[in-house]
């Protein structure tokens, strides 16, 4: 049996397997992606995004267990950061998942970022695509401890939950642009701390100062994920959030944003190799040593190696 | 472009109270440039295989302080060898007699670092045996 017929019949080894491949050398594993992409877009993906420490990885373990209870099949792909200096990382979400583990309907993937900004790492979208072919019902994509601007979440999820919590800082925070913006879900975790009640009124004004004519209110719920508490009413509100989504054709854009992004990111990708079979890392080296040393420029450099590039390319590249 | 990253699970099979020792591992790892999971205290055999399989790691680090490595160790080699996850490299520490090492390691638990290890040898053991693995020396 063939690698991608062993993803889709859910054998955990191969899935495992395959997102090692696509991490570590994404031009071998496309034909296996290529293969799986028929089965896709069953999955409903769901974001969990906010600040170190916030509970992301505790709300996902609880909104899994929910899930299971009901016997949805749930993929997890867990981002934490990678060192810049080593490029090594800890990736510690399985902590607050641990009975996770050993259910037969969840898989778990910790992920390093690798470098990459932006809240993800550069394969999580593919990495969506393996755990939607293997069939579950619903991917959650836990992103890195973010700050302010790291919300690509947005664009490979269906929905996004934005996990904050009390004692963040002064109410202006809330309304500076960015990842405040990307939650169709608010929700405060840890609210049995004190000053829940504030932030809650904070992100409600935020919410209301905008101008903005929105079919959607995105709620704002109390969570105590360690206590179990508010995991009930927050599913409800996710599930309100798809049915609107879906009804009101957002969904729909969502999904043809994320294609025409996944298409895009693909293009630049296999121009990216095509940069280094054509012209390679030692001709970009010499072209670093030239802009060093004497008074070249780097836009001289590039103009230099296009020249190179399209010479190759007409020549009989692909 | 290939890069291929270490990827390392470190584990705490059993009931110790503390994983400072773990911890210590898991940072020496991380700042030579592998991707460790950490999965927390009182993890169970089938549960150290599972995340394992899931995670796709090319070494499991067992670190026990309780005793009862003569019991859980081969329990984990056992499920590993039903999943079929041969190509893994197993190793262990913390608190292990001498008199349990060979034993050990004829179960098939590939080295045993005890106390007082310097990491950096535990960090060039992994690279020249996963090399070793991947059959790329």
């Amino acid at each position: 049996m063939n690698l991608s017929d062993e993803v889709r019949q859910g054998d955990s080894r191969s899935v495992a397997k395959l997102i090692t491949m696509v991490e570590n050398d994404f031009q071998h594993a496309q034909p296996f992606l290529k293969e799986l992409h028929p089965f896709c877009g069953q999955a409903i993906v769901i974001g969990i995004t906010g600040p170190p420490g916030s509970g992301k990885s505790t709300i996902t373990d609880r909104l899994s267990k929910h899930l299971r209870k009901i016997n949805k099949k749930v993929g997890i792909i867990a981002i934490d950061p990678s060192s810049p200096f080593s490029g090594g990382a800890i990736l510690g979400d399985r902590i607050r998942m641990q009975d996770l583990t050993t259910d037969k309907g969840v898989f778990i993937r910790s992920v390093g970022a690798r470098g990459h900004l932006g809240g993800l790492s550069r394969s999580t979208q593919a990495v969506v695509k393996i755990l939607d072919a293997m069939g579950k019902d619903f991917i959650f994509i836990e992103t890195v401890g973010v700050g302010q601007s790291e919300i690509d979440v947005i664009k490979v999820s269906d929905v996004v939950l934005l996990i904050v919590m009390p004692g963040m800082g002064d109410d202006i925070q809330v309304i500076k642009a960015g990842i405040m913006e990307i939650g169709d879900i608010f929700v405060v975790n840890k609210a049995d701390r004190d000053g829940s009640d504030k932030l809650i009124a904070e992100i409600e004004m935020m919410l209301h100062l905008s101008e903005k004519e929105e079919k959607w209110n995105p709620p704002i719920l109390k969570t105590v994920g360690t206590e179990n508490i508010g995991i009930d009413l927050l599913w409800k509100n996710v599930e309100k959030c798809i049915d609107y989504l879906r009804t009101s054709g957002e969904m729909f854009q969502r999904r043809k944003n994320r294609t025409r992004k996944e298409i895009f990111d693909l293009f630049q990708e296999s121009w990216r190799e095509m940069f280094f079979q054509f012209i390679g890392e030692e001709r970009l080296e010499k072209e670093v040593e030239k802009v060093l040393k004497q008074n070249d420029d780097p836009y001289h450099a590039v103009k230099r190696l296009s020249d190179i590039f399209k010479k190759k390319l007409f020549k009989g590249g692909e | 472009m290939k890069k291929s990253r270490i990827r390392v699970l470190v584990a705490k099979p059993g009931l110790d109270g503390h994983d400072r020792g773990a911890k210590v591992i898991a940072r020496a790892l991380r700042d030579a440039g592998m991707e460790v999971i950490y999965t927390g205290l009182r993890q169970t055999p089938e549960q150290i295989v599972e995340a394992a399989v899931q995670e796709d790691v090319n070494v499991i680090g067992l670190s026990i302080l309780s005793g009862a490595h003569m019991y859980i160790f081969p329990k984990i080699l056992h499920l590993l060898e039903e999943r079929k996850m041969t190509d893994v490299l197993i190793i262990a520490g913390g608190i292990i007699p001498a008199e349990d090492i060979p034993v050990l390691k004829n179960m098939g638990v590939k080295e045993i670092f005890t106390p007082g290890t310097d990491t950096r040898d535990i960090v060039e053991y992994i690279n020249a045996n996963v090399a070793l693995i991947r059959g790329t020396i």
